[in-house]
């Protein structure tokens, strides 16, 4: 492991100054020299395996505002502080009543350790588990920008159908977003030129031709809080996650699902997809196929046949295709069936 | 009594707690890298990235200028001492820094040592190798992969065994079916990582390493450096996990060895998780055809079983389970075939049950399949096929408990309750099926040394270089001498771990509770002989008692006739202080040799098919249900219930607890277990717990071990049958007859995943 320089700053304009400090406005934040870390359950194990190499980290756990580390649940919505640990929102009642799609995708996330060390703002973040990505002695055009993709003709068979490009097809593996993005949420950075809001479905980029840029965050802007507008039907909600084993495994395929029903009659379904694409994915195409529509398994089908419309299959995923279809059907029935 | 330490049945011993057990749940076990070493460096390994070729050039100006760093051992500093040797206590013929080829991924092209754990990692990951790669072979089908007879090239696996004539029974059976299965690549991944830490006391070297075979150990390693093997000691008091990947020493060993004595000070390397799969042993992926033949009544007349197996270039490992299964039932005739192919891979190694566990999970696949072509049940297909003697050697079995198994566990099980009918049984959005298989593991014994000491103040202090893998074996060698004593189990302290104790064999092959328990029940028979001699002499407390009428209990020796005498007053009238008695076991059937062997480091095997009166195994039953959901097709398995015959149980808990983990691990290997190889580079993809998948706790739900009582006194005087690896073999075929019962689809190929129930 490489020397590095530990920072702890109390409060949010400190931590900003010194990765302003050390970065320019060209630094991606992936490769940045500074790298902010919370939880640590993500970037010290690929600091151990020389993935990222910081050589200044910024420690955003002694930072002293109290919103940082509290959830609040009002007819507004929720905001969630962005050091909030993954096992405390997992655990809080009114999300679990109000928003179970949120609860369920942090409950189904990870273990429970790492539940209780990882924050909210990173989890969002987290990294691709690609394997290729995370051995360093694999071609990799996100660890290494131009260096080629060992995965594509590779052992793919967790990598992503939908959102791919030639240069990359990483996996976006958290749970947490999903919901998110399926209920419209905003995130709140802080940064050196100021404080701004984006909204999740904005906060990832595709690969594209650079799978280097993973996000639209500036090498020196914190996440300090994630806003869920109040949707008043997201009782009516789940995360059905489809994996190897029955816990501590990434997605395979998931699907955070919420629906306002008049009946059996969709008013409004909100739908977004784990496991499958490169970026926590919204399934816009899938939500107006439903709209109008009465829930059965003949329009949860035609919804998943939309949803997969653009996916692309390599080698060893194309069963994700036909298991990401039948995750959303289920998911959308389980979603329809619940009492609330 | 509870479930965890199951009420003794007959020939069954107490289920004592492990002598161990508050130690290991306090953190006050040594393991072998915690034991604590003064003024100890530290060594991290550089391992090669490609799987064929050369190592061109190797950069290490990066490397040296990392603070701390003491020293990098690399090519032509190996030169002074011996390759290893492929065989009884060497994992490979390859010695890594001998010459600059690459045969496998992986391969250790240095060591870094510095003064910390960090700056040896440090200097590890910048030493630069540039190489002249070559194409690799990576499996069965790429090209290069060479396949030769397996027969004779190991002197484990001698000949493909047949009976009768397969051909013309196949070719007239009314039944039959051809079929193909395949397992495939696992590394063994114990939670305590593979590690070695050296130093030398004048030219007196000791090792601390996990280790299955201490003293196999010593002597390989006294050759590789050229040494007198009475300088080596290598100690390994604890040992995290084993199952086979501690049996055989590994390159590294002389490595870090030879590193410690260029230093002048104690060097110790933990090898990183990921590069365990490369620098450690691991079970290859096999393939097989199986056919079946039988009348219309459910009996077998053709049996045949091929099987190819994977390994390196330069070594012929081979694990050959068809002397097992062509051993199973009564099969008329039979015919089989082991092939190697070779391919640029690390040399493969023993993963519990070796042989077993691939081959049996295709015979038991094909044994479902054939019951389902007989439309008959598939315990009852067994029933019907249930031997006399075994077919190839006509030699009777010296117990076998097989349909007792199915019996106790169907009825555990509640099988009648199965509807038979493909895709029958539901609940709610889950297809529930049920399926069941056999379990079998040769029982062989080795011979095997062990010191007792029974001391005036009623204590007894065992010393055997056998070896705590987790199996249990310092707590049921403890029993044995409690029991033949009469001394509590608390009195009695255990020593194992240790090539300066007495030897014992290779922890491998489920021979240790058998061989350690034999050596420690003939030592302490020696003990009684003395102590009985002192109590009946003339003017002892029991004189004219004859030796037949006396025991051991509670500290006493009591005779019949309910006279008793104080071990203690005993040994006061024999005027000493202690009884030691140092006892050598050597096994029936065993050569002049194989006591002069066992000390070589070179046991001999005796038992399984190999004796001239029976052959010897045990035997289990397993049944399993499944529960796959009708939209997404994950699979899970609710319940799943073993019964299991070994003969003399010698601790309920233990036993329990070794054939519970066998399950479980069968559980992972049907649905989740599976190293990954990049075909276009020999690679392997998912070196790490993160996507190397094995059952965690939600996975295993209600499990129930039965162990049905037998007795056999033709294996060896202990009458102990090996049980550790017998739990996982056979549960894996078990869980793809349930899958076959639930969706109709017949799963070849191992893991069982979503994707292949979703077409």
């Amino acid at each position: 492991m490489r020397p590095f320089v530990y920072e702890q700053p109390t409060d949010i304009s400190a931590a900003v100054a010194i990765a302003s400090r050390f970065t320019t406005e060209d630094d991606q934040p992936t490769r940045a020299n500074v790298q902010f870390i919370a939880g640590g359950t993500n970037l010290a194990d690929y600091m151990k395996l020389g993935v990222a190499e910081p050589n200044r980290l910024v420690d955003l756990n002694r930072l002293k505002d109290p919103g940082l580390r509290q959830i609040r649940v009002t007819d507004d919505g929720i905001r969630f502080g962005a050091l909030v640990r993954m096992g405390e929102a997992a655990d809080h009642a009114e999300l679990k009543r109000g928003y179970p799609v949120i609860a369920d995708s942090l409950r189904l996330a990870a273990s429970g350790q790492i539940r209780n060390m990882a924050s909210l703002a990173g989890n969002v973040l987290q990294r691709t588990r690609c394997e290729y990505f995370r051995e360093t002695s694999w071609h990799c055009n996100k660890r290494v920008p131009g260096s080629g993709c060992a995965a594509m003709e590779g052992f793919n068979r967790q990598h992503a159908v939908l959102g791919g490009s030639d240069a990359c097809i990483a996996t976006y593996h958290g749970d947490f977003a999903q919901a998110l993005i399926a209920l419209d949420a905003v995130v709140r950075a802080e940064g050196s030129r100021g404080a701004r809001k984006i909204p999740l479905a904005k906060l990832h980029r595709q690969p594209r031709d650079t799978p280097e840029i993973e996000t639209d965050l500036a090498a020196d802007e914190i996440i300090t809080a994630i806003e869920v507008p109040a949707v008043p039907w997201a009782r009516r909600s789940l995360y059905l996650k489809i994996r190897d084993r029955e816990s501590y495994a990434f997605a395979l395929a998931s699907a955070a699902v919420a629906l306002d029903l008049d009946g059996d009659n969709v008013r409004e379904a909100r739908i977004a997809l784990g496991g499958v694409a490169t970026v926590p994915w919204r399934a816009k195409a899938a939500e107006e196929a439903l709209q109008g529509k009465t829930l059965d398994e003949v329009s949860a089908g035609a919804a998943a046949d939309a949803a997969f419309a653009g996916a692309e299959p390599r080698q060893h995923n194309a069963f994700k295709i036909e298991l990401g279809k039948r995750t959303l059907v289920r998911a959308l029935l389980e979603t329809r069936d619940m009492k609330v | 009594m509870d479930t965890a330490a199951p009420r003794p049945k007959e020939n069954q011993g107490q289920p004592l707690p492990r002598v161990d057990a508050r130690l290991k749940v306090t953190g006050q076990a040594h393991y072998p890298a915690d034991l604590p070493t003064a003024n100890i460096a530290y060594g991290a390994l550089a391992t090669s990235s490609i799987a064929k070729g050369k190592v061109a050039k190797l950069n290490l100006d990066d490397a040296r200028a990392v603070p701390g760093l003491l020293d990098i051992v690399t090519y032509g500093d190996m030169d002074t001492v011996e390759k290893p040797k492929f065989g009884n206590s060497g994992a490979t013929s390859i010695g890594p820094l001998h010459d600059r080829t690459i045969f496998h991924d992986g391969q250790i092209i240095a060591l870094a040592v510095a003064e910390t754990f960090e700056a040896a990692e440090e200097a590890a990951q910048l030493i630069r190798a540039e190489y002249d790669a070559e194409t690799p072979t990576a499996s069965f089908d790429s090209p290069g992969a060479a396949t030769i007879p397996a027969a004779g090239k190991s002197p484990l696996f001698k000949e493909d065994v047949k009976a009768g004539d397969f051909d013309a029974a196949y070719r007239e059976a009314a039944v039959k079916i051809d079929v193909r299965y395949s397992t495939p690549t696992q590394h063994h991944n114990p939670i305590e990582l593979f590690s070695t830490t050296a130093f030398w006391e004048g030219d007196q070297l000791i090792v601390h390493e996990p280790s299955q075979n201490v003293t196999g150990w010593k002597v390989e390693l006294a050759r590789q450096l050229k040494i007198d093997p009475a300088k080596v000691r290598i100690v390994s008091p604890f040992i995290g996990g084993a199952f086979g990947s501690k049996g055989p020493m590994t390159p590294r060993t002389a490595i870090v060895a030879v590193a410690a004595r260029r230093l002048g000070r104690p060097v110790r390397c933990v090898t990183s998780r990921m590069q365990a799969f490369g620098t450690q042993t691991y079970r290859a992926e096999t393939r097989h055809r199986i056919r079946i033949g039988a009348g219309k009544d459910g009996r077998i007349t053709a049996f045949a079983h091929e099987g190819w197996e994977v390994t390196s270039r330069p070594d012929s490992y081979v694990v050959g389970g068809t002397s097992a299964t062509g051993r199973m039932y009564a099969y008329g005739s039979v015919l089989t075939h082991v092939s190697l192919v070779q391919a640029d891979r690390n040399t493969p190694g023993y993963m519990r049950s070796p042989p077993e566990t691939p081959y049996v999970y295709a015979l038991e696949n094909a044994m479902d399949e054939m019951a389902v072509a007989l439309g008959m049940d598939p315990v009852e297909f067994r029933r019907i096929n249930e031997p006399k003697t075994e077919p190839i050697g006509k030699k009777p079995f010296s117990s076998r408990s097989l349909i007792q198994c199915y019996d106790q566990a169907a009825e555990a099980f509640g099988w009648a309750k199965r509807d038979p009918k493909v895709g029958a049984m539901r609940d709610g959005d889950w297809l529930v099926g049920m399926g069941c298989a056999t379990a079998i593991y040769p029982t062989a014994v080795a011979p095997c040394a062990a010191r007792v000491r029974l001391t005036v103040d009623g204590d007894v202090r065992l010393q055997c270089g056998s070896h705590e893998i987790g199996t249990g074996v310092r707590t049921v060698a403890g029993q044995m001498a409690s029991e033949r004593l009469g001394v509590s189990i608390d009195r009695i302290s255990v020593e194992m771990g240790d090539s300066s104790l007495p030897p014992a064999p290779v922890s491998g092959g489920s021979i240790s509770t058998a061989s350690v328990c034999s050596a420690v029940l003939k030592a302490c028979d020696a003990i009684r002989a003395k102590l009985y001699a002192g109590a009946t002499a003339e003017g002892g407390p029991l004189a004219g008692s004859h030796n037949e009428e006396l025991d051991l209990a509670d500290g006493k020796i009591v005779a019949k006739g309910g006279a008793s005498a104080k071990v203690e007053d005993v040994l006061k009238t024999m005027q000493v202080g202690a009884i030691e008695e140092y006892a050598e076991f050597a096994p029936k059937g065993a050569t002049p040799e194989a006591l002069k062997k066992l000390y070589a480091g070179m046991p001999e095997f005796h038992g399984g098919e190999q004796d001239e009166d029976s052959v010897k195994y045990a035997f289990g039953a397993e049944f399993v249900e499944v529960r796959i959901n009708r939209y997404t097709r994950e699979i899970r398995v609710p319940r799943i219930v073993g019964a299991f015959a070994a003969g003399r149980i010698m601790n309920t808990r233990t036993a329990r607890s070794q054939l519970m983990g066998g399950m479980i691990w069968g559980i992972g290997q049907a649905l989740h277990e599976a190293t990954e190889v990049d075909s276009r580079y020999a690679r392997y993809v998912n070196r790490d717990l993160q996507d190397y998948l094995v059952p965690v706790n939600a996975d295993i739900k209600d499990l129930q071990v039965i162990l049905v009582p037998e007795v056999d006194h033709a294996v060896n005087p202990a009458g102990v049958k090996g049980l550790g690896e017998l739990g996982n073999v056979g549960t894996a075929a078990a869980v793809a007859s349930a899958v076959y019962h639930a969706t109709g689809k017949r799963i070849r190929d191992l893991p069982i995943r979503i994707e292949q129930l979703l077409a």
